[in-house]
């Protein structure tokens, strides 16, 4: 019975993580490389709508998630046009682009509310997933889960290990000077948005194809944010925003299975995720780590090349 | 169209004269014309749950009256500073009945329903009233004991959990109404509330209805707006109830039914009375007996005697045989609240704040 309950509290706990992961891991490339999109929220709609109607529409839940990722990277395709080629302000555009991406779906979705579609298929490992406890948790996800960690591991190579990962962190600390070196900072920052983009569409695409299998208009209900605020508790990291995530996720359903063990009232437990995240970060920036929130210098600074 | 406009720019101006031109009797001088009616959400209008179900009853206004109506709907109004630009914008547009549909419209609704006394004004779930603003509710709890009386006799553990958004008197009301009645099965039911602390985030009200699993409840019921909780029950081989509208679509085998909020008739019969003269600024709770409140259709799983006893009980409710609140009621600390045969007074239930025994929140 306690085996079954760390189980399904794990399984829980592993869904509420995955979409702030995949969104925030999206956003912490974009903001490595010194662009500030505010249009998660938009662009996860946009994914999760599209990803639904795709899936719905063919059969095939791969084409939904392609489709997905393709629709959150089209939207941040017209933030990075806006904000890139006609250095329009970064703040502004993104919550416009939130806005925009909250009316586009419902418009969108419109005609797919109330229909079921199946859930994307847990994957079983013969042997592995059969494992007690571990084997369910670890072994019997499906496939978007595995996708987002790898997601997080590749960026973590990506950013640290590669040349290109290297000039992305440059264009982000000073663009001036890395545009006196010759790096390509327009067309850095133009693929990177467009990662961010087709990350939050993916992050959406979880929540309409696995977390809730449906499309409701403002699904997300500001999941968006939070990822944007994962990033920055992650100190643009993308292992520790993995941590942030989990924890955010964990603190989330923990909270559900104590009400009622606890005689504190319902809002207390609500305010948990928040004020936990809230301390780790206090605890984060006072201690011997001190110093070393690496906000990109750059950061939502616009930049135009100098001729 | 022309023409339309033109009216709608006459309307508008004469009202921003504030009454000098006369306006008197607006029923009879539009009688010839179309009505200009709107009506103000808060939600979307594709929530599936309780702005959907206000604007079936919109639609259904459309229907009714054909081209003798104009109607006009606004969604997504934010409950706060900007519901009241919306609605003092849709009666300089020459509306003359205005539907302001969620409790949180309250204050703006009533301030500018005291700027343009000449247009009526109806406000849903709230408390205060004007010469030209009456309100309006519906009796969900009369629903909610329906589904206790179900859930009373299709759960096994005897457990049922409740996914609940605030903990406001209709909320309060309706975890209550639902325990009792089920209790009237098996006296030891309990019912396990979990506060998603949301009307509308399916993701979380999903978490909270497989914690409520978990925790050994058999049968869900909810009252936050999506059908996630639903879904939940369907993959996790529970009964389940949905929330405002039929939600059959998404869980065929879990969904029992649902309270289902049927605005139509009224909003069909307040357009009546401006259309004649007779609106007047009442103060309506209906329910099961005024057709404000039905139910889904029964789910095919359920045994004829529950189905049958479902039946009875909404008949009884409806014709004021049965009263969902009455005693002997305990609250849960064991102390009688109302002593056997006493009836909670309206009053009583609209600042309900207690829970009665068996409720673990």
């Amino acid at each position: 019975m306690i085996a079954l309950s760390i189980v399904n509290i794990s399984a829980a706990v592993i869904s509420a993580s995955t979409p702030l992961l995949f969104a925030a891991t999206g956003e912490l490339v974009v903001e490595r490389a010194g662009v500030l999109n505010l249009g998660v929220e938009g662009m996860m709609l946009m994914g999760a709508v599209t990803g639904f109607a795709v899936t719905v529409s063919t059969g095939s839940p791969i084409l939904g998630i392609l489709a997905a990722a393709t629709a959150g990277a089209a939207l941040a395709l017209a933030f990075a046009l806006l904000t890139l080629t006609l250095m329009a302000n970064q703040v502004a555009t993104g919550l416009a682009l939130t806005i925009f991406g909250i009316g586009l779906s419902a418009l969108l979705g419109s005609g797919f509310v109330g229909q079921p579609v199946p859930a994307l298929p847990k994957l079983h490992l013969s042997g592995l997933s059969d494992l007690p406890v571990l084997g369910p948790i670890l072994f019997g996800q499906d496939a978007l889960v595995y996708l987002s960690v790898c997601l997080t591991a590749a960026t973590a190579w990506f950013l640290k290990r590669t040349h290109a990962g290297m000039t992305l962190r440059a264009i982000g600390e000073s663009a001036e000077s890395a545009h006196s070196l010759g790096l390509p900072v327009i067309r850095t920052r133009y693929l990177a948005t467009l990662f961010g983009g087709a990350a939050a569409g993916l992050g959406g695409a979880f929540l309409s194809l696995s977390y809730t299998p449906m499309w409701m208009e403002g699904m997300t209900s500001g999941r968006g944010w939070i990822a944007l605020a994962l990033v920055v508790f992650g100190s643009w990291r993308p292992w520790r925003v993995l941590a942030g995530a989990y924890l955010f996720g964990g603190v989330t359903i923990l909270q559900l299975h104590a009400q009622g063990a606890f005689h504190l009232p319902a809002q207390v437990f609500s305010m948990l995720p928040y004020l936990a995240t809230i301390a780790v970060l206090t605890i984060i920036s006072a201690g011997p780590w001190r110093g070393r929130f690496n906000a990109p210098a750059d950061l939502g600074k616009p930049f135009r090349p100098s001729v | 169209m022309t023409f339309t406009v033109t009216r709608r720019t006459f309307l508008a101006s004469s009202a921003a004269a504030a009454g000098t031109l006369a306006l008197g009797r607006p029923g009879r001088a539009l009688a010839a014309d179309a009505l200009p009616i709107a009506f103000v959400y808060t939600g979307p209008i594709g929530d599936m749950g309780y702005t959907y179900a206000h604007d079936v009853g919109r639609k259904a206004v459309e229907a009714h009256y054909g081209d003798k109506v104009k109607v006009t709907f606004v969604e997504n109004v934010p409950e706060g500073p900007d519901c009241e630009r919306v609605i003092r914008q849709l009666a300089t547009s020459g509306n003359q009945l205005i539907f302001a549909t969620s409790f949180g419209f309250m204050e703006s609704t009533l301030k500018v329903a005291g700027q343009f006394p000449k247009i009526k004004f109806e406000h849903a779930t709230g408390f205060k009233r004007a010469p030209n603003l009456a309100i309006y509710n519906a009796r969900f709890y009369e629903g909610r004991a329906v589904l206790g009386d179900i859930a009373g006799q299709m759960s096994k553990a005897g457990v049922a959990g409740y996914v609940a958004s605030f903990p406001i008197p209709e909320v309060v009301m309706g975890i209550n109404a639902f325990t009792l009645a089920a209790q009237k099965h098996n006296p030891n039911f309990k019912t396990k509330v979990i506060w998603a602390n949301t009307w509308y985030d399916p993701g979380k009200e999903s978490d909270a209805a497989k914690a409520l699993i978990d925790k050994g409840c058999d049968i869900i019921a909810q009252h936050t707006d999506s059908a996630a909780p639903l879904q939940v029950a369907e993959s996790r081989g529970v009964y389940a109830f949905g929330q405002a509208t039929d939600m059959t679509s998404y869980a065929p085998k879990a969904h029992l039914t649902a309270v289902v909020d049927l605005w139509a008739n009224y909003y069909i019969d307040r357009v009546k009375k401006v259309m004649e003269g007779t609106w007047t600024n009442s103060d309506i709770w209906w329910g099961f007996k005024e057709g404000l409140v039905g139910l889904a259709p029964f789910n095919p799983a359920m045994p004829a005697p529950v189905k049958a006893s479902a039946e009875k009980l909404k008949a009884d409710i409806t014709s004021g045989a049965v009263h969902p609140f009455t005693g002997p009621i305990k609250n849960q600390k064991g102390e009688v609240v109302y002593a056997a045969g006493q009836k909670a007074s309206d009053e009583d239930m609209l600042k309900m704040n207690w829970y009665v025994a068996g409720v673990e929140s």
